[in-house]
């Protein structure tokens, strides 16, 4: 693990180090207040939670810009909150309330955000990689230097849709960053119980897409990882496919008894725990001490504070408005 | 107004559509080099070129979830599908995500996006060619379906669903390419109009697409039977103008409603039902039913002609009313 100099950080490496650090702890604390709540029955639905995979989301989203899209799943929380999404809007959605950044119509799963050009979570596996390669085709056409950043579990590469989009992406060069975050399992199913060759990246190399794979629980691999990748997508140059290795603590969902997977296994991947891993070398850095991620932990939970008491006080949608925003109106 | 073909009147409205929206383009499997597999773009490749007339793989999830993203991303796709056979295997995005996103997203996105394909049998093509699932279309609020059947109507639909600012489906009845007929007079069409296509005073016929010829047909061999029919093309399954049908059915008392996709589940019993709903007191005998048979479409001629609607078995259907 080393800090990544750019222009951007140069000078301000404690800073950002600080930031990235922050922003995990946002999500992990936001998750753990989210699996609370739903033990409260304050959340209802499906919750599926990024407890463990923080590294990915807060890493990769520090090499977009404003202009570029992205393209999540129903595992998404931890992508809003790093894309900016402001936490109260998130938890306003899982209460289901009119405030939430969908108005209540999508909950856990379909976070929207166009303002942040945050398309969505898709909770049809490998549903949204199509879309992602619109709207890449769409920033093409319309020549704008966007990046659409696209986020799938490891499940969705045994889809048709999967291999169709990398296929599409590829011949027609466009501006898609692929980001399959390998948590070893879909649902029950581990990822060699699934698939003939477990080594992904191979797969998108063998559609002519540049792939690398990346220890996804280390925040400065992704984010030096997502910033080369996404300048070679800037420029032109098609897709790139990044293979991020991770583990998810949680079971899939809230429902789960993990019959699948030992308890030491959990344990030894609870040993690379990237937030640990990651305030353990800013300590050798000389970077963070107790009292400084105190300072972290007390603001974060202000935050989660705030986005609970938003979401607690957020008015229903009015039933009368239940069939609202199912058609547009049609220009005149 | 020209007269042109139903194909033709395709491809105008789309090249009206390429040359005055920059957004616009086409995409689907051989619409560029190949002209399309009924010939329905051909040309349009050397006109606008390969930026906007896209071949794409044989990938119909893919390429149709494409259209969804571009159209998200400020374009107004038309994306061809060839036949509504295939389509199935874009189904999850046109019904898990082009319908549903306007609404999950709380009304941040919508997708303003054209699919069409070519539907239906009576070409001898068998099981996996023939089929008329447009109704399991119609059925997924979000999208709308239209069905055009006549020239004028394969012009101005196409051209109305550019306006829509969510995804629009529509049918080609595959019989219909070659059909010559006069086009729209440039009056914009609005989608979600049935149109009546005759005036009678004994009975409805509401029928659309492919079916519409044959059912007035049928009227015409009714009139000379002595019987007044009136013929509605429904021309939009979503929305259906329920006005326009009902208005009818109080006029003469009696409906058979004709399509060529299965009897059950189908859409004529949509229809029905609607009609039960709305005009039920104003009915004189049982509304009456002619949809295809419960086959997989067979190949053999006979076979497959007798699995469709005839003009011959609806003016048995109407007879059966009185
Ligand atoms: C097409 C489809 N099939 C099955 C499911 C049910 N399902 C939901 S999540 C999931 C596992 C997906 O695993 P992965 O893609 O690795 O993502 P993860 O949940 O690990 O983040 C399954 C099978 C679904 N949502 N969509």
């Amino acid at each position: 693990m080393s800090i990544h100099k750019t222009a951007a950080t140069a000078g301000n490496e404690r800073e950002h180090a600080l930031a990235l650090l922050r922003q995990m702890l946002l999500i992990r604390r936001f998750e753990e207040k989210a699996a609370e709540l739903y033990s409260a029955g304050k959340i209802r639905g499906f919750l599926h939670l990024y407890i463990g995979e923080e590294a990915i989301a807060v890493g990769a989203m520090q090499a977009l810009a404003v202009e570029d899209a992205v393209v999540a799943t129903y595992r998404e929380h931890g992508q809003a909150l790093a894309r900016g999404v402001p936490a109260g809007k998130i938890m306003s959605e899982m209460y289901g309330k009119a405030n939430g950044c969908s108005r209540g119509r999508g909950g856990s799963m379909h976070m929207f955000d166009a303002g942040r050009r945050f398309y969505g979570g898709y909770a049809i596996v490998a549903g949204g990689l199509p879309v992602a390669v619109g709207l890449a085709l769409a920033d093409k056409m319309q020549e704008r230097p966007a990046v659409t950043a696209c986020f799938f579990g490891e499940g969705a590469v045994a889809e048709g849709e999967f291999h169709e989009s990398l296929n599409l992406a590829a011949l027609w060069r466009l501006p898609v960053l692929f980001l399959c975050e390998n948590n070893l399992y879909a649902m029950g199913t581990a990822l060699a119980r699934s698939e003939s060759q477990t080594d992904i990246h191979l797969k998108a190399q063998n559609y002519n897409i540049p792939a690398e794979a990346v220890d996804g629980m280390d925040v400065l691999a992704v984010e030096s990882a997502t910033q080369r990748a996404v300048a070679q997508v800037r420029r032109g140059d098609g897709p790139y496919f990044l293979e991020l290795r991770t583990y998810r603590y949680r079971a899939h969902s809230m429902s789960d008894p993990e019959l699948y997977r030992s308890k030491e296994e959990v344990a030894q991947w609870r040993g690379r725990d990237p937030i640990s891993l990651f305030d353990a070398y800013l300590r050798t850095q000389g970077m963070l001490d107790d009292a400084e991620l105190q300072t972290l932990e007390t603001g974060v939970a202000n935050d989660i504070d705030w986005a609970v008491a938003e979401a607690e006080k957020g008015g229903c949608e009015p039933v009368s408005d239940l069939a609202r925003d199912v058609y547009g109106s049609v220009a005149t | 107004m020209a007269k042109m073909t139903y194909r033709e009147a395709v491809r105008s409205a789309m090249r009206d559509a390429l040359r005055a929206d920059p957004r616009v383009f086409l995409m689907g499997e051989d619409v560029g080099k190949y002209g399309g597999a009924f010939g329905v773009s051909h040309g349009l490749l050397e006109e606008f070129g390969p930026t906007r007339i896209r071949d794409t793989p044989l990938s119909e999830s893919t390429f149709v979830g494409a259209g969804i993203g571009a159209a998200l991303g400020g374009m107004r796709p038309i994306v061809e599908v060839m036949t509504i056979n295939f389509s199935l295997l874009a189904l999850d995005q046109i019904v898990n995500n082009a319908a549903t996103l306007r609404h999950m997203s709380g009304g941040q996105f919508g997708v303003p996006l054209l699919v069409r394909m070519a539907t239906g049998g009576g070409r001898q093509l068998a099981a996996q060619h023939s089929h008329s699932l447009e109704g399991w279309y119609a059925h997924i609020p979000g999208i709308k379906v239209v069905t055009p059947a006549t020239v004028a109507d394969a012009r101005g639909l196409l051209l109305a669903a550019l306006k829509e600012p969510d995804p629009v489906l529509m049918f080609e009845h595959a019989t219909l390419y070659p059909l010559e007929g006069e086009s729209e007079d440039g009056t914009p069409m609005e989608i979600g109009r049935a149109a009546l296509r005759r005036r009678g005073k004994d009975v409805s016929l509401i029928a659309y697409g492919g079916a519409l010829g044959k059912t007035e047909r049928a009227a015409a061999q009714l009139a000379e039977l002595g019987v007044d029919a009136e013929v509605i093309d429904l021309r939009s399954l979503r929305p259906l103008d329920t006005e326009m049908i009902l208005a009818s059915v109080a006029r003469t008392h009696r409906a058979v409603i004709v399509e060529e996709a299965w009897k059950t589940g189908g859409f004529a019993a949509e229809v029905s039902a609607c009609i039960m709903e709305g005009a039920f007191d104003a009915l004189d005998a049982p509304v009456a039913r002619v949809c295809g048979a419960e086959v997989p479409m067979p190949y053999a001629q006979a076979l497959e002609q007798a699995a469709l609607p005839q003009p011959e078995t609806i003016v048995k259907a109407v007879q059966g009313l009185f």
